[in-house]
């Protein structure tokens, strides 16, 4: 398999999006509800799908090199939504909360659209982004700290 | 990519919705000939019409190939509103398929192509969705049997003129064989397999 050495600008914008929705998809509601009533176009928007709660297997892959098996599954909402400009925002999310996926969708959706797109990546998208590389840093440094280093003590030959 | 076409939004309740129709299309199938209503709030993209949409949206999942006429299969908004609302594949193979859609049932469709089901697992066959304009009983074909006390006719309209040739032949089929819905605007009536059909002259 050839990889391309330089992304098209639409693949560019494929990877930006999925960045955008996972970190919508990992966000804390306020931090969704702030950042989107910041952003103009976000009161004109109507469901395509309505929040639906269901279940998918999640995989995983030991070393994240492996075979990839299931681990089990997960409670998920999923919801959809188009804005006036004509833009559809999908997102799933982990848990039961309804209003947090209508809003994940709002901001996908809003992010699509160009003119909106600068102030979602400012205004939700970096701010959760940032938060999500502070907490996991915080985990890291605690993780850390009950490091132990093994070793074999030297033993006394005769 | 970016979706850029608006996708239209499915039942209003998916829940109650979904379970009116498919009491209407249970109904429908138990009373071969009847209409019955199925009015939900729907607006799907044409040339879909609501009542065949509903028709799909309550009765095709992800395990149903669905197969569509040339007239939906044009319309990438509709093939896109069935794939997101129902998440059936749509196939191109007739034999293949558990529901068939026709948006134009004027145009002949061999209809013995799609799969009639085993002798062993007759419940596998493909249920045809034919929208129609108006359903009219006191004319057509002349129906008899289980689910229908003495007789009664049924006039779809419009059908190709190769229709009720094929129906015929299909009830032949007995246990096997294709059922039939037929799908006005806001009605629904049933033709399975099991009705005997007496045609006119």
């Amino acid at each position: 398999m050839t990889r391309d050495p330089e992304p098209s600008a639409a693949d560019k914008l494929i990877t930006a999006r999925r960045q955008a929705m996972s970190a919508f998809a990992q966000a804390q509601q306020d931090e969704l509800l702030t950042g989107i009533s910041d952003t103009p176009g976000s009161g004109n928007w109507s469901y395509v799908r309505k929040p639906e709660i269901g279940l998918i297997m999640t995989q995983g892959r030991i070393g994240g090199s492996g075979a990839p098996f299931n681990i089990g599954e997960v409670t998920v909402t999923r919801c959809a939504v188009v804005i006036a400009s004509g833009e559809t925002g999908h997102a799933t999310i982990m848990g039961r909360d309804r209003e947090k996926a209508r809003l994940a969708a709002l901001a996908d959706a809003l992010w699509q659209n160009p003119e909106s797109r600068p102030v979602v990546e400012a205004r939700i998208v970096s701010p959760i982004v940032a938060r999500l590389a502070a907490d996991d840093a915080l985990l890291r440094a605690e993780a850390d700290a009950t490091k132990v280093d093994f070793y074999t003590m030297a033993r006394g030959e005769d | 990519m970016l979706d850029r076409v608006p996708l239209s939004p499915g039942f209003q309740d998916p829940v109650f919705d979904s379970q009116a129709t498919f009491r209407s299309v249970m109904s429908a199938m138990a009373r071969p000939g009847h209409i019955e209503p199925v009015a939900p709030l729907l607006r799907p993209p044409g040339p879909l019409n609501p009542a065949a949409a509903a028709l799909l949206l309550t009765l095709a999942d992800f395990e149903t190939p669905v197969w569509v006429d040339e007239g939906i299969r044009c319309s990438e908004t509709a093939l896109q509103w069935i794939r997101f609302h129902t998440g059936a594949r749509v196939t191109k193979e007739m034999a293949e398929s558990r529901f068939a859609i026709l948006s134009d049932s004027s145009k002949p469709v061999p209809l013995q192509q799609f799969f009639a089901g085993r002798q062993d697992y007759p419940d596998e066959s493909t249920t045809v969705i034919l929208q129609v304009a108006a359903i009219e009983t006191d004319t057509g074909p002349v129906l008899t049997g289980p689910g229908i006390e003495t007789s009664l006719r049924l006039n779809p309209k419009p059908l190709s003129a190769t229709f009720w040739v094929m129906a015929v032949e299909n009830a032949g089929l007995f246990p096997r064989g294709l059922d039939f819905l037929f799908a006005a605007k806001n009605a629904v009536a049933a033709l399975p397999r099991s009705t005997q059909i007496e045609l006119e002259g």
